[in-house]
């Protein structure tokens, strides 16, 4: 850690200033914390009223479509992007001052970023060389970082004589050989192939946990965000739309915008037709299904039902609620098939289902159908009744 | 009908290779009869040649105003592509990496020096020189080769500077280096080419520039070209037969050596690393 970090009112014990209140806090503090952050770029408000604690160790995903303002938190907390308002706290110590080189983040661009004219060796040392680690050090570090990448011995390679993966393993090297205090990915594998983007997301996600590194990711891949995520922060318009475990914000999204943007959900509006026990909404389909509602909906309110492709089932297997509808278009995958189901009035229904017994083909009547319990009610205005 | 067309075709090509030839011949003539009648022998600077000969060569390195005009020339030459490139560089980092009021502006008056005719340029400096009451010095000389050479550097280096990719400043940056220490460690290097170039070019344009020249210099000195025109005033020597091949040979020759120096450095470097086999 650079020396200069002490006179920045650093909370460690060492600096005599420090009030016993402020070790405390430095100890247990989240690793990064977002107040009320707002980003503006002139005019374009690209983030409002952003807040968000992450814990030290986690693993945070901020996913959203393009020009959701993740990528713009992600560079705020580098020092790249200025904040118009509210703070950002790195281990509990203020930053909106620090200027990006003293901050101690490690970073990684989806462009890879190695200087083209250093080797590897050169590269991944860089950080090292600027922290006065001595020389030996750097060697047995860059070393060791090589190692953990799984790409020992390249340290004379120049960046052009690696493939993509390598590059971008070599850009991980560079950033946490420092033992940064953040780890910030820039949709890291977006660049890369579609079999290279499976082994680096798993490679990341175990060099992650080994270090122990905080890690924020940020991309617009939902597989990606469920599969290597402690928490999700899903955004769209430069506001937070819902923050869970993947399993949280799958299952349960909040608005209408995080069940469609999270796996292509089924919404289907409808009408409350009987409340209280048994609860009944009325589909704009025309047909009706039974739902379970965390409270007592009114008659008459306007809800939508989502259910996920994968809580549908068809034929004799299908749930409680059954759902006659006809075959639009039917694709088999192995073990699974995705049928797309007209269930009256122009409403497709997509199932994900495993397939018991035979596949059904286009144009054949068929049930469709899910439990009470497997699907999520939003109200008028897209949000989440809970 | 087809094989009319065809021959109209080839006519076509016959005329156009004709024309192209026309146009080399007509631009590099005046050059190759310069540097062949530098070796003739005969008293007078024209065609027919009498036999090879380099006594104008000698008679030229024994011309004492000659060799002085060659040396103030050639220092001219150095410090002009020396601060040009330094002053280039600043500018064009300025430009395409920093959001500033007037941009707009700088990047117009910066480019300004090469779109103003050059006598123009050079009769406005003079005006201002005596309206400063100032004399002619060398050091105004230089300064008005700077002038003139400044928009190349800064546009070769703006282009290539446009290429060079902010992440890697950035990541620099994000690295623990400074500002200052991510432009010599990570822009700088990448801007070799560009400064290279910019260099060579800004000692070429010193050191052929004569419309200027002729303004600016102080009262006694002479540089190559001034040298050449006020030569030409007396006699056309076969001496100015020679001199002009030596120009030739400066103006020409430093531009390729650099540029052959840049490429084998390059090759040179990535031999050093040979290619394996990415995965």
């Amino acid at each position: 850690m650079p020396d200069s970090q002490d006179t920045l009112s650093s909370p460690r014990p060492a600096s005599a200033g420090a009030s016993a209140l402020g070790t405390a806090a430095a100890a247990n503090s989240p690793a990064v914390e977002f107040r009320d952050i707002d980003i503006a770029y002139g005019k374009f408000v690209a983030v409002r009223d952003f807040s968000l604690s992450i814990a030290k160790g986690s693993f945070v995903t901020l996913l959203g479509p393009s020009g959701c303002g993740k990528t713009t938190i992600l560079r705020s907390i580098a020092g790249l992007v200025d904040i118009s308002g509210g703070q950002i706290m790195i281990d509990g110590r203020r930053v909106d001052d620090v200027p990006i080189y003293k901050r101690n983040i490690g970073l990684v661009f989806q462009s890879y970023a190695l200087f083209p004219h250093k080797n590897v060796f050169d590269n991944v040392a860089f950080g090292l060389k600027y922290r006065d680690v001595p020389k030996p050090e750097i060697v047995r570090r860059v070393g060791k970082a090589l190692d953990m990448v799984r790409l020992p011995g390249t340290e004379k390679k120049l960046p052009s004589q690696l493939s993509g993966g390598q590059q971008q393993r070599i850009a991980l090297a560079r950033a946490i050989v420092f033992e940064p205090q953040v780890l910030l990915l820039d949709e890291p594998l977006s660049a890369l192939d579609a079999n290279m983007r499976e082994e680096m997301r798993v490679e990341i996600k175990k060099i992650q946990k080994e270090t122990g590194i905080t890690a924020i990711f940020v991309t617009h891949d939902q597989e990606e965000a469920l599969s290597m995520s402690d928490r999700i922060v899903v955004m769209n318009a430069g506001a937070v739309e819902q923050i869970g475990t993947p399993q949280e914000v799958y299952e349960t999204p909040a608005t209408a915008f995080v069940a469609d943007f999270l796996g292509k959900a089924n919404m289907l509006p409808g009408t409350v037709t009987r409340s209280g026990q048994g609860t009944a909404v009325t589909l704009a389909a025309g047909q009706t299904v039974n739902v379970v509602p965390p409270k007592p909906l009114a008659q008459g309110g306007k809800v939508t039902v989502v259910v996920r492709p994968q809580k549908l089932s068809v034929g004799t297997a299908a749930g409680a609620n059954r759902l006659s509808g006809r075959v639009v278009s039917a694709s088999y995958l192995g073990g699974s098939a995705i049928y797309e189901i007209d269930i009256g009035g122009g409403t497709l229904i997509r199932a994900n289902t495993p397939i018991s017994g035979r596949v059904f083909g286009e144009g054949e009547a068929i049930e469709v159908g899910f439990d009470p319990d497997g699907c999520v009610l939003l109200d008028e205005g897209g949000q989440r009744i809970s | 009908m087809k094989a009319r067309r065809k021959e109209e075709g080839r006519w076509a090509w016959r005329l156009t290779g004709f024309i192209t030839l026309c146009v080399y011949i007509f631009m590099f003539a005046p050059i190759v009869a310069t540097v062949i009648l530098s070796f003739n022998a005969s008293m007078f600077g024209g065609f027919p040649m009498t036999g090879f000969s380099l006594q104008w060569y000698y008679k030229l390195m024994a011309n004492e105003q000659v060799l002085a005009a060659f040396r103030t020339s050639l220092w001219i030459a150095l410090v002009t592509a020396a601060v040009t490139t330094a002053v280039g560089v600043v500018t064009a980092f300025a430009l395409v990496r920093f959001e500033f009021t007037g941009k707009q502006a700088l990047s117009t008056l910066v480019i300004m020096p090469a779109l103003v005719p050059e006598t123009i340029l050079g009769v406005g400096l003079l005006v201002l020189i005596k309206a400063v009451d100032q004399p002619r010095t060398m050091l105004l000389l230089v300064l008005g080769h700077i002038l003139l050479a400044v928009p190349y550097v800064v546009l070769i280096t703006q282009a290539r500077m446009v290429g060079i990719r902010r992440v890697y400043e950035e990541a620099a940056l994000s690295l623990g280096a400074s500002r200052f220490a991510s432009f010599r460690e990570i822009t700088l290097p990448l801007l070799v080419p560009a400064v290279v170039g910019g260099a060579l070019l800004a000692f070429t344009i010193s050191f052929d520039n004569t419309s200027a020249s002729l303004f600016w210099r102080p009262a006694g000195v002479e540089t190559m070209p001034t040298q050449i025109l006020s030569m030409l005033k007396i006699s056309i020597s076969p001496e100015i037969n020679a001199l002009g091949t030596v120009m030739i040979l400066v103006t020409v020759g430093i531009p390729l050596v650099g540029g052959l120096i840049l490429q084998s450095l390059t090759r040179l470097k990535r031999r050093g690393q040979p290619t394996e086999e990415a995965r």
